[in-house]
């Protein structure tokens, strides 16, 4: 059987011994985590605030990639309908702040629960899915869930949508630098914990049962739960962000949620190098970035206002065609063999041990 | 009674549209254990090509028989350009292709024809036939579709079940290496495969496309519908095809009738949750078995 993707075992890397950052795998990923965490206050103070606004959607796109590089690069599961769980945890933030007046942790931490909810209802038949059967499943969700939010259209809104607020910035930092704070520390304790769940039994357990299912349930593993497992994760990731985007935009209606953003989720993910976790940042950056370059090109060619929306659509379907035939490792494979190429040529021949790449070149 | 009447008649018409997606969906999965979620906007692409010829002035039956060989043709370019490099890797990389390719038609039939949704011709006259005294939601058109859908699946079994060509080609499908070592020329075969198909998506779009608001995402929901369909069908046979779309069809229909619209695609996905929880295999399937 050949391995599902990309290969997503990461082999301890020279620059982490070179480094000396600890081998402790949760004090590692605090200490990357609080270098980052540096480098984004660094970044996001020197910003207007518009730039700020964009950083903070960059992190909450991490989020929702992190959940699905998990799912499909390290469990083998796919899901084409992440948009339907981004909108669920939307719509649960949105309502409980329209209703009353909790503090934003409890409204995060219910849109994590809510969408890891519908990712149970979803998981439980998932399980016994091999590949296109879930993708299918899932395509259907992405599609089924936005016309429920039509049809009681007093509850959630109708066209008009729920408006969300976010909670005002302590002292004199302005709205939208405290708005791109609170989604990178979300981003960041997301990264720090899903790197450490990768590490642990569940994560090994994870890749078992994307490799082969019937050694993975021969050594112990039960199937069915971790598939569950992963799925819900993965869909609590995306309630986080679908909350983090509500309040980047202010209202929450289901135009924010078509099919084509669970596609560009995928196109991101695919770019970004399945199953890797730092490569979320490069297809974040494209999810962003991506529909304003494409509004400036369709503008140099002449193609109309109308055609704008359709180039990043053509773009994003070209990036997930090219990649999955031509590197399907995306940029963090292909960063990372460039890296391993660097440090063996400046080590020299014959010095160390050779290491076994599972990463198909 | 008469708004049953009129709902189970409509479901029947689309559950044939839905059929004939499908058995486009089944023609590929028997082929070469791929789906194809690019199918529907393939038959987007061609019913947009159907509408341009015409605006020229092309007689209907003559774009009518164009678009099936332009389907034809690109069926059998896709296969050969997008999917052979993916033979022998994982079962994802096709489902990221094909959708990929389902995002970029999108893409291109909104460039090039804009997002407005305009309307499409049917070939027989859409108002409802008369029986006794009354009015039923049954047209000339619904009766085309219910024919046309027919002779597809009629000439798709009789190629398989009576001819040799459709014999070399279940035999590709089913035993490739054996086939091959035989003389049988299983890529090509495979190619022909997707060539069927492409033909079978474009005549579901021609026969969406009057009854819905053509525009370049007009297909997405009779893709899953028709994905619904060949699940239930098993995704193998083309009898379990016709089978599944008509109740995915009608299922879809009674939802619409006596729920709303909006609520058609959870019905779709309630059914297909159902389907895949009881019977995974599908209808008509043979006992499972799989290959460690």
């Amino acid at each position: 059987m050949t391995p599902p993707v990309p290969s997503g075992s990461w082999p301890r890397a020279p620059w982490v011994r070179r480094l000396r950052l600890p081998t402790q795998p949760l004090a590692r990923h605090l200490v990357l985590a609080l270098c980052g965490a540096a480098i984004l206050y660094a970044v996001t103070s020197s910003l207007s605030p518009y730039n700020d606004f964009e950083v903070g959607e960059i992190a909450l796109y991490v989020i929702a990639l992190a959940g699905l590089s998990l799912l499909t690069g390290l469990n083998g599961q796919i899901s084409l309908g992440h948009g339907a769980f981004m909108a669920v945890g939307a719509y649960s933030a949105a309502l409980l702040m329209t209703h009353t007046h909790l503090n934003l942790l409890i409204e995060l931490v219910a849109a994590i629960g809510a969408a890891g909810l519908l990712g149970l209802v979803i998981g439980i038949p998932a399980t016994r899915l091999k590949g296109p059967y879930l993708a299918g499943m899932t395509l259907l969700l992405a599609l089924a869930l936005p016309p429920i939010a039509d049809k009681w259209s007093t509850t959630f809104g109708g066209d008009q949508g729920l408006t969300t607020t976010v909670p005002s910035a302590p002292g004199s930092i302005n709205p939208e630098e405290w708005l791109a704070w609170i989604q990178i520390v979300g981003a960041l304790i997301t990264l720090v914990l899903l790197a450490n769940l990768l590490r642990s039994r569940y994560g090994r357990s994870f890749r078992a049962v994307r490799d082969d299912e019937i050694a993975a349930s021969l050594a112990g593993i039960h199937v069915a739960r971790t598939k569950v497992i992963a799925f819900v994760i993965s869909a609590a990731c995306a309630g986080l962000a679908g909350a983090f985007l509500g309040l980047s935009t202010g209202v929450v209606n289901t135009g924010e949620f078509p099919l084509t953003l669970s596609i560009q989720l995928l196109a991101a993910m695919v770019l970004g190098g399945t199953g890797t976790l730092m490569g979320m940042w490069w297809g974040a950056v494209l999810l962003v970035y991506l529909p304003q370059w494409s509004t400036s090109l369709s503008g140099d060619f002449n193609l109309g206002s109308g055609a704008s929306a359709y180039l990043a659509t053509i773009i994003f379907g070209v990036v997930l065609i090219v990649v999955m035939i031509a590197a399907p490792t995306g940029i963090q494979g292909g960063l990372r063999w460039a890296w391993r190429r660097v440090w063996s040529l400046r080590s020299g021949p014959g010095d160390g041990t050779p290491t076994v790449s599972r990463h198909p070149a | 009674m008469s708004l049953f009447v009129n709902v189970t008649l409509n479901g029947l018409a689309n559950g044939m549209i839905f059929a004939a997606l499908a058995l486009a969906l089944v023609l590929i999965f028997r082929a070469t254990r791929i789906v194809n979620f690019a199918q529907g906007a393939m038959g987007m692409m061609t019913t947009f090509i159907a509408s341009s010829l015409l605006g020229r002035g092309v007689g209907y039956w003559w774009a009518f028989l164009a678009v099936l060989v332009i389907g034809f043709v690109l069926g059998a370019l896709v296969e050969r350009v997008l999917i052979r490099p993916l033979q022998g890797k994982s079962e994802l990389n096709p489902v990221i292709v094909t959708i990929g390719l389902l995002v970029v038609l999108e893409g291109l039939a909104g460039t090039i024809y804009g997002n407005s949704s305009r309307g499409f011709p049917a070939a027989y006259s859409q108002s409802g036939l008369t029986v006794g005294h009354t009015k039923i939601a049954f047209s000339h058109f619904d009766v085309f579709i219910l024919v046309a859908v027919l002779v597809l699946m009629t000439g798709t079994l009789v190629l398989f079940r009576a001819t040799s060509l459709g014999l070399r080609m279940r035999a590709s499908a089913f035993a490739g290496e054996i086939s091959r070592l035989l003389g049988v020329r299983v890529g090509v075969l495979l190619t022909l495969g997707w060539a069927l198909a492409g033909v079978a998506g474009s005549l579901s779009g021609l026969l969406v496309a009057p009854t819905s608001s053509f525009g370049p995402y007009f297909m997405d929901l009779v893709l899953v519908y028709a994905f619904t369909a060949a699940v239930i069908g098993g995704l193998e046979s083309p009898v379990g095809a016709l089978i599944g779309g008509l109740i995915t069809g009608l299922s879809i229909s009674y939802v619409g009738g006596y729920l709303g619209s909006g609520l058609q695609p959870l019905g779709a996905l309630v059914l297909l949750m159902v389907a895949l929880m009881a019977r995974p295999e599908g209808i008509f399937a043979r006992p499972p078995a799989r290959r460690v």
